[in-house]
């Protein structure tokens, strides 16, 4: 029989994996439902997730790479800036979203009890299905370059689990803090198109290396969004070699963050229906 | 031990309530108040989550020091006015907030309905949205995938289940959340007033599937309400808070009752300004009950006793006859319902001149609020005069004693009747 025990735990709580497996539907309905809602009513739909980073690669493209001259390590600009583009719109659309949602879903963790973290997690998760659809212009653009996907092409894939991480970290830790300290929304919202400038979109991780020296560019690879930029760039650009030495930090750094926001969102989750 | 479903232990919760903010006297005390409002904000916001001290000021003990048990498929009611810690305990018993003291055990699966349709999204559609309330409450999509027929079979609504909520009427969306709801399948349901939505009939389908999971199947029910019917047809003992704290625990019928003992009378009439009579005699206060000696309020079915007390220049042995007291019952809409006076009745010779009591062997009246204007005779003049002056209530009671009450805003009385 199930014993449920009630009582203070002032934050200490520890990280209920069997509950949460147990509760592993609803994150999924919460996902779907985020799918299915994002679109409605548009006119466009789904080809909004393609138009985000089109829009800022074109831009970027006429104001860095043409009039600026910001070198790019002899790869085309477009689709240099368009593959960093794809991590970075999924990043901070997912910051967004997962640091406002348990402002925005109070209503629902006030009436019922489910582990809270699924709150956060929804957007890092249903925001994959935009960064799946922004692929369909890589590919494009791939072909237009005639750049032929080899091997480097299934590095995507621990790079968008780093990315899930780094995202999951920030958006778990973001929402818990925004819930009692508004002001993180505001934050939110003028820092996540800076933090744009820290990751290498508009320039390659290359330039630091050459300005500032090695060590300092791999202490830049803390920042997760730099391996998984430049690994990006790598997995489908045939010319260009993994930079393993920044991936090595970055998944440092992402495994540093997730750790870190789940162990913040946990200190704080006792307290969520009290300062809502 | 076999036998206990919930055993809460000296549960406290505490809140920390706003303190007011300073006043500046000065245009420079003023200007360094606001430049040192961020460091006031941010510690009046950390102080939300800090531990509490119950001896600060601004602490609010929402629930103080409860402790109870529930036994396996008992129906335990929670009874209390506003603001007695009825929903706090709901939140804490249902892991929403955490106790600042104490200790709940549950045994059994375990689901709580604050509110019907939580986390429905208005784009979704009847069936998505199953799903996803479903879920919210603790289902697995197994056991929804399961029940969905059933689901959608009870809330009548089948031939708009594929059609957004959003374009549903709000009785649409209430009987598709509660049928989510009912079809939780829990060994503990802890359950707030959700029956208080809905339409009448939809209303009577809810309880009637409530009786269902907690008499046939032995569920446990907690079940927090104010619609005194209910409580009294569904649960066997109730809890009666006060401030936080239990008043009392026991049979719901002795319960009930006690809880009713919140006053219905209107405090000194003395000092309202008179715009008739010279008050030889004044009204002191009107007292509307359902006993004859204590403070407690007027509910349908169950006697029920207006109580005038007077006040008299006169001296007790200067009163010759017993004053005529008339009284106009309206109900909160204006409606004038009825009019009664001791000068209806031949005896007069009441012991106690100056306390007049109508008894009532059953209140008539439906549940709701109603007024009294009340007029005072002596010696064939008005001594006495006030118009729409005590408020009281009268609470829905079980008069046929079937579960059953005609339907609401149909009728002002009930009426004691035979079917042949």
């Amino acid at each position: 029989m199930q014993h449920t025990i009630i009582e203070s735990k002032k934050g200490k709580g520890r990280f209920d994996f069997k509950e949460f497996i147990k509760y592993k539907d609803l994150l999924y309905f919460m996902v779907l439902r985020d799918v299915t809602v994002v679109y409605k009513q548009s006119v466009l739909g789904f080809a909004w997730a393609v138009i985000n980073p089109v829009f800022s690669m074109l831009v970027f493209t006429i104001v860095f790479g043409r009039l600026a001259g910001v070198p790019s390590d002899g790869i085309p600009y477009p689709i240099f800036s368009y593959a960093a583009l794809i991590p970075w719109t999924y990043f901070s659309n997912t910051l967004n979203t997962s640091g406002t949602s348990l402002i925005n879903n109070s209503s629902i963790f006030t009436k019922v009890y489910f582990p809270r973290l699924i709150i956060p997690l929804t957007p890092v998760l249903s925001k994959l299905v935009d960064l799946s659809i922004s692929f369909i212009l890589l590919l494009v653009l791939m072909i237009y370059y005639q750049f032929f996907p080899t091997f480097k092409i299934f590095l995507i894939l621990p790079l968008i689990v780093l990315l899930v991480m780094t995202a999951a970290g920030m958006g778990s830790w973001l929402s818990a803090l925004a819930l009692q300290y508004r002001d993180v929304k505001f934050g939110i919202t003028f820092a996540v198109p800076l933090l744009m400038y820290a990751a290498p979109v508009v320039f390659p991780a290359s330039l630091i290396m050459q300005k500032l020296g090695y060590k300092i560019y791999l202490l830049y690879g803390l920042y997760p969004l730099t391996g998984i930029i430049e690994g990006f760039r790598a997995a489908v650009i045939p010319s260009k070699a993994i930079p393993w030495d920044l991936i090595g930090m970055s998944a440092i750094g992402a495994i540093l963050i997730f750790t870190f926001g789940l162990f913040v969102f946990k200190r704080f989750e006792n307290r969520f229906a009290d300062v809502a | 031990m076999e036998n206990i479903a919930i055993k809460v232990e000296h549960i406290s919760k505490y809140y920390r309530i706003g303190l007011k903010e300073t006043k500046y006297d000065t245009m420079g005390d003023a200007i360094v108040g606001w430049l040192k409002k961020p460091i006031r904000n941010f510690k009046r916001l950390k102080s939300l989550s800090s531990i509490l001290d119950e001896n600060d000021d601004d602490v609010f003990k929402a629930v103080n020091d409860v402790s109870f048990q529930v036994y396996k498929g008992e129906v335990l009611g929670i009874i209390g006015k506003n603001g007695a810690g009825k929903s706090t305990l709901l939140k804490l018993l249902s892991r929403i907030t955490e106790p600042t003291k104490g200790k709940i055990e549950i045994y059994g699966r375990v689901a709580s309905l604050l509110e019907v349709g939580t986390g429905f999204n208005p784009e979704l559609t009847g069936r998505e949205n199953i799903y996803l309330n479903g879920t919210i409450l603790g289902m697995t999509k197994k056991e929804i995938d399961a029940k969905l027929e059933a689901i959608i079979s009870f809330s009548g609504i089948e031939k708009f289940i594929e059609t957004p909520v959003k374009r549903y009427s709000s009785g649409m969306k209430v009987r598709l959340a509660f049928s989510v709801a009912a079809h939780l399948d829990p060994e503990v349901l802890i359950i707030d007033e959700v029956l208080a939505v809905g339409d009448a009939e939809f209303q009577k389908k809810c309880l009637g599937k409530m009786q269902e999971v907690a008499g046939t199947q032995g569920r446990t029910v907690l079940f927090v309400s104010h619609d005194m019917s209910a409580v009294t047809t569904l649960c066997n003992r109730t809890i009666l808070l006060e401030k936080g704290a239990i008043k009392n625990i026991g049979k719901t019928f002795d319960i009930i009752t006690e809880y009713l003992q919140k006053n219905n009378t209107t405090e000194s009439l003395l000092d309202i300004e008179r715009i008739k009579g010279d008050q030889t005699f004044m009204v002191e206060s009107i007292i509307v009950s359902s006993s004859e000696n204590t403070y407690s309020s007027a509910m349908s079915g169950r006697p029920f006793y207006i109580t005038v007390n007077l006040k008299s220049k006169l001296a007790d042995e200067e009163i010759s006859e017993v004053p005529i007291v008339d009284m106009r019952i309206e109900n909160n809409v204006g409606q004038r319902l009825f009019w009664i006076s001791n000068s209806l009745h031949a005896n007069q010779t009441a012991a106690n001149k100056k306390k007049i009591v109508f008894y009532f062997e059953k209140c008539q009246l439906v549940a709701g609020l109603y007024n009294i204007t009340i007029n005072v005779n002596y010696k064939n003049l008005t001594v006495d005069w006030l118009g729409n002056i005590a408020d009281f209530e009268v609470v829905e009671g079980q008069y046929y004693d079937t579960g059953k009450l005609p339907p609401k805003q149909q009728g002002n009385f009930l009426l004691d009747f035979k079917v042949k």
